[in-house]
């Protein structure tokens, strides 16, 4: 009894003596969701996860290759290298994005992670990331639901720990509900979504800002991302006889609505309009997408200046070709830029050296990307509000020239300009 | 013209009704009566509805499930159908692969339809290398030919070195074996295409105006005219092979019994190639007929439509080629007509998103009714894998 008395006494003795040690030194309170140390010679651990195979590889490798070129030109954070990792695939869907965002939790020194692609991969992958005490910074999501609906109120899908460079669909829809009621003079317009988050999202939001204007939704309908045959969802419209399809979707199935659409008694003489996801010189190309119009954001970034590296777009667009001997598929690669130089700027802002060691607070990197205001980037004037949404809501709308030769001046090829 | 394993008069009897041996119903076939009856009773109702709705939008009836309903034109239903029949016939182009395997080996090959993918990439290829020389504008039907034969020869070659490498080894394993191997051929197929012409959507080039216009006869897309032709002129053949020459023979033979078909000459390893030379050729040319009407083709485009196939097969009565045919054409039909017809009167929203649903519902409300199939033959002592 009393030998076990003294062995309790001295490991008491012991502890009292480790956390007197722990505690003497001067430092900061790491926050509530604990810090990351990073030794001399490791790498600060940020990830990128995007849409890099299949059809959707346009948007996400320019975004992906956006996050390499970012931390290239940003440099060493107090010395320390920023090492990407591998760039997981969030395969533009709710199953990739879980099952990427499962493996990068799996790894406790990330601090941030840039993605993703697709509205949809995020609804999957943000509440893992951030539970994790991870921040998300996406340049390619639009989906309102991960926000907000821009009045106050939190989307469906938002979590604390998520932000977002690209614009808001809400902003988006309105555009294109503008462009087709004031611009184009026509009253009548139908939708097609194919059920994922940000192809839903924007035909609703450009359902609600037509009507808003004052015209009639004459259809709202959806088809499945793999079917070819898009004759019976065509002819589901053709019953109201709309003026204007809007179908916000991704290819192949965009492909697929364009081709047929003519072919469907009543939508002979509708005219056609997509957005972002459809925006692509490959689909450009296509000689059934002639005419057509596409929302997107807008490209014209002229002289601004992204004040972390000091490049403008011109400087990146250059790198860009030079490294991968292509111009950028899809126009998000200015916020995957942006996106990434703002988590650098956090990281360096909730970082200290403890010796040789960097400690990282993950909620000093939140309350970083929180305060984020008039922050000059690749896009323009980026301030984040309270549900993540920093994103400058330029947007534009091109219509496509027709032909192959034509696909790139068609993506610059605009024809109408909103901005809240 | 049943390729069809084992003969109706041989084995134990065991398929027989239930109703037979027990004398009274069992809980199980009253929830069959009952599934039966619903089935039949939802889609009654719809029919009814949608006629209601095309008699006239405003009749309570068709106001009673449905607020917002407006009817459709006779130019579109016709489009629907014919829409529908063109979808079919592929389907039942590819589903004459499986429902021949499955009668001459008794395995689902499920990599089937990346044959068919195959197929569609290489009328891709060849036909973007003919509107590069100029050819396709010039000589389109001399270049559709050409596709057409290049197509056939690669997706033979596909299916016959599938048989050779995969499948000829696990002759004489379980019936689960083969049919694991053939999930892994399928990934093969698809990862290989994903490897050597990338992971994007490729198209073909554009077709003339004929394809694509209306003709005054039948107001129906020409290409979906040539899909439909094309379809029939193959499935005769098919039958003419099957049924007429020395090799179909063969091939029923070995379907029939392959030892006893062995004891009387007939080589049977050289018999099987040839039942998968000739489901290759028949998914190539399905292959062709899909990039002339989609023109478009993707690593996972042999997919669905192969599951589709397959059920197509199933429904028509697995080993019966008129059946896949006619399995094929219900198929199509039904989840292009259906959502319309039948889902939409009765206010369901979202239809066109539900046409997969009811492309399966068809094949489980076949299979309700006729368990063996449209054209299926009950089968005494057969194990089902």
């Amino acid at each position: 009894m009393k030998r076990k008395l003294r062995t309790l006494l001295a490991s008491l003795f012991a502890i009292s003596l480790l956390a007197a040690a722990c505690g003497g030194e001067d430092r900061p309170e790491a926050g509530a969701l604990g810090a990351v140390e990073v030794e001399t010679g490791d790498a600060i651990q940020i990830r990128s996860l995007e849409a890099i195979t299949g059809d959707v590889a346009f948007l996400g490798l320019p975004l992906e290759r956006s996050t390499i070129l970012a931390i290239e030109d940003y440099g060493p954070i107090q010395g320390f290298d920023v090492d990407l990792g591998t760039t997981l695939d969030d395969l533009c869907s709710n199953d990739g994005g879980q099952a990427a965002a499962q493996s990068i939790v799996a790894d406790e020194d990330v601090i941030g992670v840039i993605g993703t692609s697709c509205s949809g991969a995020a609804v999957a992958a943000a509440p893992l990331i951030t539970d994790a005490g991870m921040v998300l910074i996406s340049g390619g999501n639009t989906s309102p639901a991960l926000t907000s609906d821009l009045l106050g109120t939190q989307g469906e899908n938002y979590n604390v720990g998520y932000y977002r460079t690209a614009h808001n669909d809400l902003f988006q829809g309105a555009a294109m509900a503008k462009f087709v009621y004031g611009e184009l003079g026509l009253t009548t317009a139908a939708a097609i979504h194919d059920g994922d988050p940000y192809t839903q999202g924007l035909a609703q939001a450009f359902a609600d800002a037509f009507k808003a204007e004052g015209g009639t939704v004459t259809g709202f309908t959806a088809v499945n991302k793999d079917d070819t045959d898009m004759v019976p969802a065509l002819t589901e419209i053709a019953a109201g006889s709309p003026e204007a399809l809007f179908f916000p979707i991704f290819q192949p199935a965009g492909d697929f609505i364009a081709d047929q659409a003519a072919g469907v008694p009543g939508l002979e003489n509708t005219v056609l309009l997509a957005a972002d996801g459809l925006l692509n010189t490959n689909y450009l190309a296509l000689s059934q997408t002639e005419g057509m119009y596409f929302s997107g954001p807008d490209t014209r970034f002229g002289d601004n200046v992204n004040e972390s590296t000091g490049k403008t777009a011109d400087d990146f667009l250059s790198k860009y070709e030079e490294l991968y001997g292509e111009k950028p598929a899809a126009p998000f690669w200015a916020h995957g830029y942006d996106a990434t130089t703002l988590l650098l700027d956090a990281i360096a802002a909730a970082s200290y050296l403890e010796g040789d060691t960097l400690v990282i607070d993950r909620q000093g990197v939140r309350d970083h990307l929180n305060s984020v205001s008039g922050y000059s980037g690749l896009i323009g004037t980026i301030s984040c509000d309270e549900f993540g949404d920093c994103g400058a809501a330029r947007i534009t709308v091109v219509q496509n020239i027709g032909g192959e030769a034509n696909a790139e001046a068609s993506m610059e090829n605009v024809v109408f300009s909103f901005a809240p | 013209m049943t390729l069809k394993r084992g003969a109706p008069t041989r084995g134990t009897p065991r398929g027989q009704p239930r109703v037979q041996h027990g004398g009274h119903r069992t809980r199980i076939d009253w929830f069959l009566a009952i599934l039966r009856v619903t089935v039949l009773i939802v889609v009654g109702v719809g029919l009814l509805a949608f006629i209601a709705q095309e008699i006239n939008p405003d009749n309570p009836f068709a106001r009673w499930a449905n607020p917002d309903a407006t009817g459709l034109t006779a130019a579109q239903i016709r489009g629907l159908v014919v829409s529908g029949v063109a979808q079919g016939s592929m389907y039942g182009l590819i589903a004459l692969g499986y429902s021949m395997v499955y009668g001459v080996l008794g395995f689902i090959n499920f990599a089937h339809g990346e044959v068919f993918m195959v197929g569609a990439m290489t009328g891709m290829i060849t036909s973007n290398k003919l509107a590069d020389a100029g050819l396709w504008e010039s000589n389109f039907i001399g270049s559709l030919v050409f596709i057409v034969v290049v197509s056939i020869i690669v997706s033979t070659l596909t299916a016959v070195v599938m048989e050779r490498v995969a499948y000829r080894p696990l002759r004489g394993a379980p019936r689960l074996i083969p049919l694991i191997t053939s999930i892994g051929v399928s990934f093969f197929l698809q990862n290989a295409s994903v490897v050597l012409l990338g992971p994007a959507s490729k198209s073909y080039p554009d077709v003339p105006d004929w394809v694509k216009a209306k003709h005054t006869f039948l107001q129906v897309e020409g290409g979906k005219i040539l899909v439909v032709v094309v379809a029939a002129a193959s499935m005769a053949a098919l039958w003419y092979y099957v049924d007429r020459t020395k090799t179909g023979k063969a091939m029923r033979a070995v379907a029939e019994d392959a030892e006893i078909a062995a004891l009387m000459g007939i080589n049977v390893n050289r018999t099987i190639v040839k039942v998968f030379a000739v489901g290759g050729a028949m998914a190539g040319m399905a292959g062709i007929l899909w990039g002339i009407l989609f023109r478009s083709v993707i690593h996972t485009t042999g997919f669905l439509p192969g599951i589709k196939a397959f059920s197509a097969a199933v429904v028509g009565g697995i080993g019966h080629l008129g059946g896949a045919m006619a399995g094929g054409l219900s198929i199509g039909v039904a989840e292009s007509v259906g959502p319309l017809v039948i889902l939409e009167p009765l206010g369901v929203s979202g239809v066109s998103q539900l046409r997969d649903a009811v492309a399966f519902s068809m094949l489980i409300i076949v299979l309700l009714v006729r368990p063996a199939g449209l054209f299926g033959e009950r089968l005494p002592g057969e194990d089902r894998a």
